[in-house]
């Protein structure tokens, strides 16, 4: 009972980094309540939803590599998971660049399963 | 003439060092506000400019760089800290209003006035706001004369 205590005691202390790639995948998917379909994120990520930019404006259209903020040209490390072992391990940071970035491209939040759909495209991608 | 060396020699090193910016550290400032565009000095812009620009971070040169309200206070108390003072120059418009751009403050525009508006716009520059682009030690402070190259 001891040990089960102190096992959930630094789960929670280290909750913060707990997340992977794959858990915003099912949180997004839960929250939209259907799959994700990573055809549809592909097309979602490459194409401008009504904004200037699209998500491939800055991140190209291949996130497996560095990309380039289109207004100040400042390298941005690869989005893809494949890529850079960083990339959504932190719902605080998820949640705040989903929250800007789409706000700046489809001028408006995503819906869970936009979210859904682009997680799910970009875990494809080796 | 001996003594005119020296005092000369100590101007261009005190001019030079005008170009040179401390800059202090601060992890959530350089965490959040140096993932779009570099860590700008501090000091290029007086406390009432970045409290005007911490005001509305939703609407930030177009794009939304909105932050939680602890992040945002604490980027905020550091800035106003370590902003301009007598060198930075006016960071107010003709009205009074606070400016929010570096590039349109009055020091930016006396120090750049020698560029031409066709150099901004080529695309190994893009903006006057990619400091780095002529000014390869920018992210360090460094805008000193020796350190500029401008790109082709």
């Amino acid at each position: 009972m001891r040990k089960l205590f102190i096992i959930a005691a630094l789960l929670a202390a280290t909750g913060a980094q707990a997340e992977t790639p794959r858990d915003f995948l099912t949180r997004f998917e839960k929250e939209a309540g259907g799959a994700a379909s990573a055809e549809r994120g592909a097309r979602f990520f490459n194409t401008k939803q009504g904004g200037e930019w699209s998500c491939a404006s800055c991140h190209t259209d291949k996130p497996t590599q560095a990309g380039r903020h289109a207004k100040t040209d400042k390298p941005i490390a690869a989005l893809a998971p494949v890529a850079n072992a960083e990339r959504f391990t932190d719902a605080a940071k998820v949640d705040k660049w989903f929250r800007r970035n789409c706000n700046d491209t489809v001028n408006r939040l995503c819906s869970a399963q936009e979210k859904a759909d682009v997680m799910a495209w970009l875990l494809t991608l080796k | 003439m001996k003594r005119l060396i020296p005092a000369a020699l100590l101007l261009l090193a005190v001019s030079a060092h005008a170009d040179n910016y401390s800059l202090p550290k601060h992890a959530v400032f350089e965490e959040e506000c140096a993932s779009c565009h570099m860590a700008f000095p501090p000091q290029m812009l007086h406390a009432d400019s970045w409290r005007a620009m911490m005001g509305d971070l939703a609407h930030h040169f177009g794009s939304d760089a909105s932050l939680d309200e602890k992040r945002r206070v604490a980027i905020t108390d550091f800035l106003v800290t370590h902003a301009g003072g007598r060198k930075t120059g006016t960071t107010r418009d003709a009205s009074g209003k606070p400016l929010l751009r570096i590039t349109e403050t009055a020091r930016f525009e006396k120090k750049h006035r020698e560029i031409a508006p066709a150099t901004w716009k080529r695309a190994s520059i893009k903006s006057p706001a990619n400091c780095t682009a002529c000014h390869a030690r920018a992210a360090a402070g460094d805008y000193s004369e020796r350190s500029i190259n401008i790109p082709k």
